[in-house]
């Protein structure tokens, strides 16, 4: 499952309803990305996104993952809007019978997500405005995925 | 054909969609990126790196060798940085 929303997301909250009346479930991994104020040089984010080709580009890297993976379930959410430091900006929930698959799947959703959903980040400070550029450790990391069979399978 | 731009793109173009006419004659999304730049000074500054662009046609990731088509929205932007 997606979602983007401009306000706020519970962890304990996602993981409770996704394990709701379920018995099959042995690991759960979450992974939450938040804004750092970078030693104090950063006052505000604003994450423009693409609406409509973030939902589908989201939804695409869900399907990849549980296709990859025998996940039980899965979930992004992604903020959009203004956010400040100490604030959330994603959340991956992903779900399995044993924690190798949950693990992987996790990391490949934030690897693809980093490189392929439409969003952009524009950092305000005290030097004014500044849109964050794309780090080349995140194609690098993509490439770990490559291989159609992964060794948790 | 719709147009659209996002983050810096759009700030430096000034705009952040458009209904434009496209010419007959162009066919790729590198061609378009060409006109683009003739468009006025807003544009060639917005794609002078016009390698760092990315682009989409009806929401999908392209590169800059594909075909047009009948595409009814293209979208130029940054490399995203999400997450």
């Amino acid at each position: 499952m997606i979602r983007v929303q401009q306000e706020d997301f519970d962890i304990g909250a996602e993981i409770a309803r996704l394990k709701s009346g379920r018995t099959d479930i042995g690991a759960i991994i979450s992974f939450t990305g938040t804004v750092r104020d970078q030693m104090g040089t950063i006052d505000e984010m604003m994450l423009e996104h693409y609406p409509g080709m973030t939902e589908a580009e989201l939804a695409k890297i869900d399907e990849e993952a549980n296709a990859r993976w025998p996940l039980q379930a899965s979930l992004i959410v992604h903020r959009i809007g203004r956010l400040v430091p100490g604030d959330n900006i994603v959340l991956v929930i992903t779900a399995s019978e044993h924690r190798d698959a949950a693990f992987d799947a996790a990391r490949f959703l934030m690897d693809y997500l980093k490189t392929r959903a439409p969003f952009w980040k524009r950092e305000t400070g005290k030097s004014g405005n500044r849109w964050v550029e794309a780090s080349a450790g995140d194609d690098a990391a993509i490439a770990r995925w490559t291989k159609p069979k992964h060794a948790a399978e | 054909m719709r147009l659209l731009y996002f983050a810096w793109v759009r700030e430096k173009v000034g705009r952040g969609t458009e209904e434009v006419a496209l010419p007959p004659d162009i066919a790729t999304i590198g061609e378009l990126i060409a006109w683009l730049k003739t468009r006025g000074p807003e544009f060639a500054n917005a794609f002078a790196r016009h390698e760092v662009i990315r682009a989409a046609i009806d929401q999908s990731h392209v590169r800059h060798d594909a075909v047009i088509g009948n595409a009814r929205e293209i979208a130029f932007f940054p490399p995203v940085t999400g997450g």
